[in-house]
């Protein structure tokens, strides 16, 4: 689970991470409010979407005048930012931070995640921060740092130490620095974070160090157990149909396709998904109902996956091993005739009860297509999808 | 022989009086997994499934002679649970709970870690299906009846598509020797490199498949070993040619996070480690067949 900078920075400060003066507004006119109560004559006016990049989306804005700031928040609020990260369909901005203008004399870069291969939480720092890591890792790997931190002691001073004189931190600044990057390890730590970024982490004018962005993300497993961080979540940041699939116990992931998708494990519909896409098609979405389908979530599966309007065929794809097929075929039958579909169906069953569940299906006398193989209902979801598109032309406005 | 588990396997269930736990303690004695008992801490000293219970593995190493685990405990919970298991000598532990946070994880491997190796706990899951070696034993949750007796290893994250990839298998007369659910969480018990190992080593196992995803850095690890350890030929099909960058497809490890880790370069570097590409996820069967025949 992603939060946004404002809610990051809480944490941080909250850990002894220093950072600027700021407050959110939901309106312009609280932005002002915002602004007034803040000291200095400069600030900065932040879009809180999930995503980075959002300086080059146009949603990061200096202002000098309160005049300014009004109008750099009637500007974004509401307003839907497309950043490299969103994808095209942008995410839609619904509060600003207004925050102090810094003084900035140097950027850094820090940053702590778990390393999958070393199993352990890694820091990551650079003295030239600002940019984007992936880039800087491509160009100039040398100027990268990273120290692994053994899980059973934790972060130790001498290695926040080692990092803050990587960072080209000063005597002067090395009390601080350490406070800083233990703070960050222990929010990181203490929180079930995967990820804690800071980028930049600034060096003032008067050299002071401050997070000027804050990025975290949460492990969703361990979310029962940080109620205070699962209340940080902000839907209007998540498809909405992810949203819903969720509360029933689905994972969805829209895509851009038009064959919508039904299958059980998720190694399965990344697979599933595969051969539609080697068989000519393109899938809508990733849906795993998971195991003990039962007819209620199937039919909230079907309901789902057709509520994107584009969707011109579907396949259900289900390996029963805890499930039954029989069980699915029902289910599938229940959906179907509650539904009024107007899309061609495949339905590929395989496991345990298979035959049951293949009678189920053929005794419903639904025009359901048929398939035994995972090849075969690939091909077979694409050619329908074709022949849908021949009848009713393509999606409008798509070039699929 | 087969890996891991074979016939008298003296297995033990942690979470046995659940309701999950005792559907697949029953699943697993009908498909003639030799279970010795369970754990519920609590109630100790019942009969559950006419097998005895224990308050704690240690007494059930001690009584039953227990050597393998299977865990349905709750995420919440399991962590612990897998440490109880490691230290109490069980040889090896499936972990079947989906949901265990990161951190947990992390904890774990570095308490196996303590142990010497040659007394430490292999470690499968979590988030998996288990591990089968056709008819001998099944410590899992895979529907059993699938998978043939035979001389290919499997190692896999995802649990369903491994059953197609056995289903393919048994369809073309081929059968599995053992077939391991590595899991798909970001960091699980062992990898597919350490499956690979323990395949290499094992009489009866011929050819080894490896199903990978997208994400993380085990695929290529294997591809790494495999080059330059493994006298067996290795298959490996890698799911998630469609998975969009930075969305979690379903599994807590499969999101392409770094260079590397998309479906299509873990393709391209195994291939230029000398792994044999499986083109697409319904050619499993059928590459296995023909690598067995130019065998």
């Amino acid at each position: 689970m992603d939060i946004h900078e404002y809610q990051a920075k809480e944490i941080l400060a909250e850990y002894g991470v220093k950072i600027a003066e700021g407050g959110l507004a939901y309106s312009p006119k609280e932005a002002v409010q915002r602004a007034r109560e803040i000291s200095g004559n400069i600030w900065v006016v932040k879009a809180q979407i999930h995503s980075g990049a959002r300086g080059k989306a146009g949603g990061i804005k200096i202002c000098r005048t309160h005049n300014e700031i009004e109008a750099a928040a009637e500007e974004l609020l509401g307003k839907k930012l497309v950043t490299h990260q969103t994808g095209p369909a942008g995410k839609v901005c619904s509060r600003v931070y207004i925050e102090a203008g810094t003084d900035i004399a140097k950027e850094l870069y820090l940053c702590f995640l778990i390393d999958r291969s070393y199993e352990r939480i890694v820091m990551v720092g650079s003295a030239q921060g600002g940019m984007e890591i992936e880039k800087l890792a491509e160009t100039n790997p040398d100027a990268i740092k990273k120290i692994y931190i053994e899980p059973a002691v934790g972060l130790q001073d001498f290695q926040a130490r080692k990092m803050a004189f990587a960072l080209g931190l000063e005597a002067a600044q090395l009390s601080h620095a350490v406070k800083t990057i233990k703070g960050c390890y222990r929010a990181l730590r203490d929180l079930d974070a995967s990820m804690l970024e800071i980028n930049p982490l600034v060096i003032t004018g008067s050299g002071e160090l401050i997070a000027l962005d804050a990025k975290m993300s949460f492990d969703d497993n361990a979310l029962f157990r940080r109620h205070k961080i699962a209340e940080l979540r902000d839907k209007t940041q998540v498809d909405p149909r992810e949203v819903a699939a969720a509360e029933h116990g689905l994972s969805y992931i829209g895509l851009d396709g038009d064959i919508g998708c039904m299958i059980n494990g998720a190694g399965l519909a990344m697979a599933t998904m595969d051969m539609i896409k080697l068989a000519g098609g393109e899938p809508a979405n990733f849906l795993d109902v998971g195991g003990g389908a039962s007819a209620e979530r199937t039919e909230k599966a079907f309901r789902l996956v057709l509520a994107d309007k584009g969707v011109k065929a579907m396949l259900v794809n289900i390996f029963a091993g805890i499930n039954r097929c029989d069980w699915i075929a029902e289910g599938v039958v229940h959906a179907v005739k509650n539904i009024d579909m107007k899309i061609p169906l495949i339905v590929r069953l395989s496991g345990t009860n298979v035959k049951e569940g293949r009678r189920i299906i053929a005794e419903s006398g639904l025009p359901i297509i048929m398939a035994e193989t995972l090849a075969e209902a690939a091909e077979k979801a694409v050619q329908a999808r074709n022949e849908m598109v021949v009848r009713k032309g393509g999606r409008s406005g798509n070039s699929n | 022989m087969a890996i891991l588990i074979d016939k008298g396997t003296r297995i033990i269930v942690q979470g046995f009086t659940g309701k999950i736990g005792t559907f697949h303690a029953q699943d697993m004695i009908n498909y003639g997994s030799n279970v010795v008992g369970g754990i519920t801490p609590g109630k100790g000293g019942q009969q559950h499934l006419g097998l005895p219970v224990f308050n704690t593995v240690k007494e059930a190493v001690q009584q039953v002679g227990a050597e393998a685990s299977i865990i349905f405990v709750p995420p919440a919970f399991a962590a612990d649970s897998i440490m109880e298991a490691a230290d109490a000598g069980i040889k090896y532990c499936v972990a079947i709970t989906d949901g265990i946070p990161t951190q947990d994880m992390m904890t774990v491997k570095n308490f196996l870690r303590r142990f010497p190796e040659r007394e430490r706990m292999i470690l499968t899951g979590p988030n998996c299906a288990g591990t089968i070696s056709p008819g001998r034993a099944m410590l899992g949750i895979m529907p059993g009846h699938i998978y043939m007796w035979g001389c290919v290893g499997i190692v896999g994250r995802s649990g369903t598509l491994g059953y197609e990839a056995a289903d393919q298998m048994k369809a073309l007369g081929i059968g599995i020797s053992t077939s391991v659910g590595i899991g798909g969480d970001p960091i699980n018990g062992s990898s597919h490199r350490d499956i690979l190992e323990i395949f290499e080593e094992d009489t009866e196992t011929k050819i080894v498949v490896m199903i990978g995803e997208i994400g993380g850095p085990q695929e290529v690890e294997a591809g790494v070993f495999s080059k330059e350890n493994m006298s067996k030929p290795l298959i490996a099909y890698i799911a998630g040619l469609t998975a969009p960058e930075g969305r979690r497809m379903g599994h807590a490890g499969a999101i392409i996070s770094s260079v590397g880790e998309s479906a299509a370069e873990k393709v391209a570097i195994l291939r230029d480690h000398g792994v044999i590409i499986c083109p697409t996820p319904a050619a499993m069967g059928k590459t296995v067949a023909e690598v067995l025949a130019s065998m």
